[in-house]
């Protein structure tokens, strides 16, 4: 948390006027010290007060012991982007404690563990001791649960100081261990010890305040990789190959979760999906595209690594026509990078995976709740385009918690696109070539095995070949044939899903954005418009761009590209789909590894206004 | 240097009403004489001889002049050349889609124990139900006579010089790896080839045959392990092997004590005639010394090595249901719209 330095947008000490369910809080604590619980049992008990609220999980690539910070806004107005303020901050790790104070704006609240001897300079912030031992100690935790438990003490001196209903964190705390009573009970129990502790101790505050509302009534909390998984079982996807790799594992593992609950055959009680944890990315890859060859909804999840391992099958899947649903769960490169921070840095490589001309559909789900929509679209799409079709989440979307609408069950049946069985082939008289465009729009038809009509097989290759599949290393035979795929490819444009566009009367400026900075986008234009400037904002959701996209950024002067990479990534696209609107284009990009902020954009727009 | 893979011209046709024709593929573009022509043939006559319906079966293959070959054989049936080296990763997805398909990947010595040998030994790990022929002769063809990574140390070629590595044996890889069958032919004898073909094709889970197959253009000299002069020569064969179809009258003659009997998955025999070797194929100790034994002694031992009938295959593994699963409806696929609800209900 200690990336930006901190401004005070608080109170003043002295006016006491309370900021009621607009602030940040952050936890800082040490990695693998089980605070997540603490943190979510928080973050669920604000939202259960329906008050819209966000979790940002800041860690470390490391299992036990590095800094790490949990960051809650609290957003009355819903704004649920990161913030650079920390008004409350919980400081539990010695190691991070100095920055930890330095961090809290003026005139926030500082509490932290009072086994940690570091000195306190600052006067200007209200700070709480919390005995966090000694409340442990009293509790008669069993010693083995003490370090897992003693987290919970600070949940009750939040609750007492800002105001969280007690009952909301049992509600919390029940989710959270699955009705486990022992589990339960212990956890409240410490909670509740530590409010008492702050109850006697501490006068009450009034600076920061959580008080009730009705703003999330009907939305549920979840993360990206459970919305992406979720949404995958609901398209009927057959087989999930993967392998380990942060921040996208919790998708496969959450298929696996979920498949014996979603995926039992109705008629025979046996199981419909396959989840195969392969050796390596070039196996999950292979694995996918064969079962996609052989006809069955297949996929892969991954984060950028993997991508560049499996860019060599992407390609072949690409050109021999194979569907293929590939989840990039995107975390900042290149290289290694920061497995476990943010970023919206693969687009390029995905829409151009792999040598030669290849150009590839990519999803942008803009919430988690487009996670889900998406994860069953993306398989229609690859199905009757008979192609790979990425989907790029992100870290922020994946790990992180975020409130969204109920799913909605897909709303039209499974597209299988242009596949021939034995009945068709014996009306066709067996008359049918696998890689000619009957139809006019670059989709060939396809067999699968399994089909015994003697008509039914051809040899797939990722070599030269004909309309009958068969090898030719003709000049006139290569160039049609890429010229189909490129026919498909632009088809794409009105299958995918449209941007989704919001103008204000007057708005002579547009933002384009698209994927997780969606909430700093919104929140900024926000915060612009009450200084009078007006912006249209036009959220990409796929590439290849639908014609709309055009139109938005013809109707726009200046358009201002919103992203989370180095190299404006989304901005090259639409330089390179739209050359002629080039000068209407301008890219507001950077990237460091956190979640976008309001006050980034915001900044680096006035700078290219002035 | 188009030759067509020489098949008899009968029009006789087998118990599934098919001629041997109806199992051939397009005329070969390898070199007159390959090793690999050979196998070809011997697939044809064994998928032949054993009645499949070409519709059941599924080839794969990776890069190199092996890989090229599924075109030569089983022309109805379906075939996917793949990467190189990743072959095994896209049979294992493909067999997925319709368990009641057979599976045969025809791969190289580069494409298995160099490029692939990271997905050769995991798909040997888990068991993919499939027969995986390893066209074996110690040299990269398609790029012009490179070693590959079973050439033997001291191997000498024209523009490599003398290879400085020990090799790597493929059937000793397979071992290690646990296979579940695993064998060792000659394309110069092409008799054991088609039985342990047929033999292949009657386990369930993965069956290696390491066949070494001569490359008469680049690896061919007399003193080269992987000739036909040297496996002429040197060839020794563990057994008479011999394939008796599943319901059919053991008429092969057999010693009781002597000889060896594996009933395979489908009800089929093995019956393996000793001839040398007294090997109890279902002993991976036994198989991995006589392997050990016959290469420090200098000679090309073939056989089947190992088998290991009753253990689950991969799909075996996963409570499929008995439709091919690239069947299934959407009734079957897609979670019934009253879960949505449930669902969501599950989240916070």
């Amino acid at each position: 948390m200690s990336m930006e330095p901190s401004v005070s947008a608080s109170p003043s000490p002295q006016t006491e006027t309370p900021v009621v369910n607009d602030f940040s809080l952050t936890v800082a604590t040490v990695n693998g010290s089980g605070s997540q619980t603490s943190n979510l049992t928080i973050m669920r008990a604000i939202f259960r007060m329906g008050v819209p609220v966000s979790g940002k999980n800041i860690f470390p690539s490391n299992i036990q012991g590095l800094p790490t910070w949990y960051t809650i806004r609290v957003s009355k107005d819903g704004f649920v982007a990161r913030r650079e303020e920390h008004e409350i901050v919980v400081a539990m790790n010695p190691a991070s404690f100095a920055q930890d104070v330095k961090d809290v704006v003026s005139g926030g609240l500082f509490l932290y563990d009072d086994s940690i001897k570091s000195p306190i300079e600052r006067k200007d912030i209200l700070t709480y001791p919390m005995p966090v031992k000694k409340i442990i100690r009293d509790f008669n935790v069993p010693s083995n649960l003490r370090d897992y438990t003693s987290n919970m003490v600070y949940v009750g001196v939040v609750a007492y100081l800002l105001g969280i209903d007690m009952q909301k964190l049992c509600q919390a705390l029940e989710f959270h261990f699955k009705g486990k009573q022992k589990a339960i009970d212990l956890n409240y129990g410490v909670v509740d010890a530590g409010y008492q502790h702050a109850q006697k101790t501490f006068s009450p505050q009034n600076r920061y305040r959580v008080e009730q509302m009705d703003k999330t009534a009907g939305l549920i909390m979840t993360d990206g990789n459970t919305a992406a998984a979720l949404g995958s079982l609901y398209s009927g996807m057959q087989l999930c190959a993967w392998y380990p790799i942060t921040p996208a594992s919790s998708l496969a593992e959450t298929v696996l979760e979920y498949v014996p609950k979603l995926r039992k055959d109705p008629e025979t009680g046996k199981t419909t999906c396959v989840v195969l944890q392969t050796e390596d990315e070039l196996a999950a890859i292979g694995v996918a595209v064969g079962a996609g060859w052989g006809g069955l909804r297949a996929m892969t999840s991954t984060s950028g690594p993997g991508i560049s391992l499996m860019n060599e099958y992407i390609g072949l899947a690409y050109y021999a026509e194979v569907p293929v649903v590939i989840w990039d769960v995107q975390r900042i490169g290149p290289a290694t990078g920061m497995p476990t921070r943010t970023a919206q840095g693969d687009l390029i490589e995905c829409a151009f995976c792999s040598h030669g001309d290849t150009q590839q559909v990519v999803l942008l789900p803009g919430s988690v709740n487009e996670c889900f929509e998406h994860g069953w679209r993306a398989f229609d799409i690859a199905e009757r385009i008979q192609s790979p079709v990425f989907i790029l989440s992100d870290l922020d979307f994946g790990m992180n918690q975020w409130m969204t609408e109920p799913f909605r069950y897909p709303d039209v049946p499974m597209d299988r696109g242009k596949i021939l069985w034995e009945g068709d082939l014996e009306r066709l008289n067996g008359d049918w070539a696998r890689y000619k465009d009957v139809d006019g729009d670059g989709i060939p038809y396809r067999t699968v095995l399994g089909n015994r009509h003697p008509r039914s097989a051809y040899f797939t290759r990722g070599t030269g070949h004909t309309e009958q599949a068969t090898y030719s290393e003709a000049p006139e035979v290569w160039e049609k044939n890429l010229d189909r795929l490129k026919k498909k490819f632009e088809f794409a444009r009105q299958l995918v899903p449209p941007p989704v566009i919001e103008t204000t009367p007057g708005a002579e400026i547009g933002f384009i954005a698209y994927g997780s900075t969606d909430s700093a986008v919104q929140e900024a234009r926000h915060h612009l418009a009450q200084r009078g400037i007006q912006t249209d904002y036009m959220r990409l959701r796929a590439y290849p761009f639908p014609a709309q996209v055009g139109d938005f950024i013809r109707s726009h002067a200046r358009n201002y590209v919103i992203e989370l990479n180095r190299d404006g990534q989304m901005h090259q696209l639409l330089s390179l789909d739209l050359p002629q609107e080039v000068s209407r284009l301008t890219s507001l990009s950077h990237l460091d590894g956190l979640p976008m902020t309001a006050r980034w954009i915001e900044k680096a727009f006035e700078t290219q206004e002035k | 240097m188009s030759q067509q893979i020489p098949v008899e011209p009968r029009a006789q046709v087998n118990l599934v009403g098919f001629n041997k024709n109806d199992y051939r593929g397009l005329p070969s573009t390898l070199c007159q004489g390959c090793g690999h022509n050979s196998i070809a043939s011997q697939i044809i006559a064994a998928c032949y001889e054993l009645n499949i319906v070409p519709e059941n079966v599924v080839k794969f293959s990776g890069i190199g002049c092996s890989s090229k070959s599924p075109t030569y054989f089983l022309s109805r049936s379906f075939g996917f050349n793949g990467l190189h080296g990743r072959m095994p990763s896209l049979a294992t997805g493909a067999l997925f889609a319709d368990h009641t398909v057979k599976g045969m990947g025809i791969s190289g010595d580069g494409d298995t124990a160099s490029i692939g040998f990271g997905q050769f030994k995991h798909m040997v790990r888990r068991n993919v139900p499939m027969v995986y022929i390893v066209e074996n002769n110690g040299v990269y063809g398609l790029t012009k006579g490179q070693f590959s990574a079973t050439a033997e140390v001291g191997l000498s070629l024209k523009h490599q010089g003398v290879n400085p590595y020990m090799p790597v044996d493929i059937a000793w890889e397979a071992l290690v790896g646990n296979a579940t069958f695993v064998a060792r032919s000659f394309a110069g004898d092409p008799k054991q080839v088609k039985e342990l073909i047929k033999a292949a094709f009657s386990h369930r889970g993965i069956a290696v045959l390491d066949i070494i197959s001569p490359c008469v253009t680049f690896n061919n000299q007399e003193t080269a392990l992987h000739s036909y002069a040297w496996g002429k020569e040197h060839e020794v064969t563990i057994h008479d092997v011999a394939y008796v179809p599943p319901a059919e009258e053991i008429t092969v003659e057999y010693e009781e004590g002597e000889d060896k009997d594996v009933t395979l998955h489908d009800g089929s025999h093995i019956i393996l005639k000793k001839i040398g070797h007294d090997h109890d194929p279902t002993n991976k100790t036994a198989a991995l010394r006589i392997l050990e034994e016959s290469n420090n002694c200098n000679c090309l031992l073939t056989g089947l090595l190992y088998v290991a009938p009753k253990e689950p295959s991969l799909i075996d593994l996963y409570d499929l249901p008995d439709t091919a699963l690239n069947r299934l409806p959407e009734s079957r696929l897609r979670p019934a719209p009253e879960t949505m609800q449930q669902i969501n209900s599950m989240m916070f």
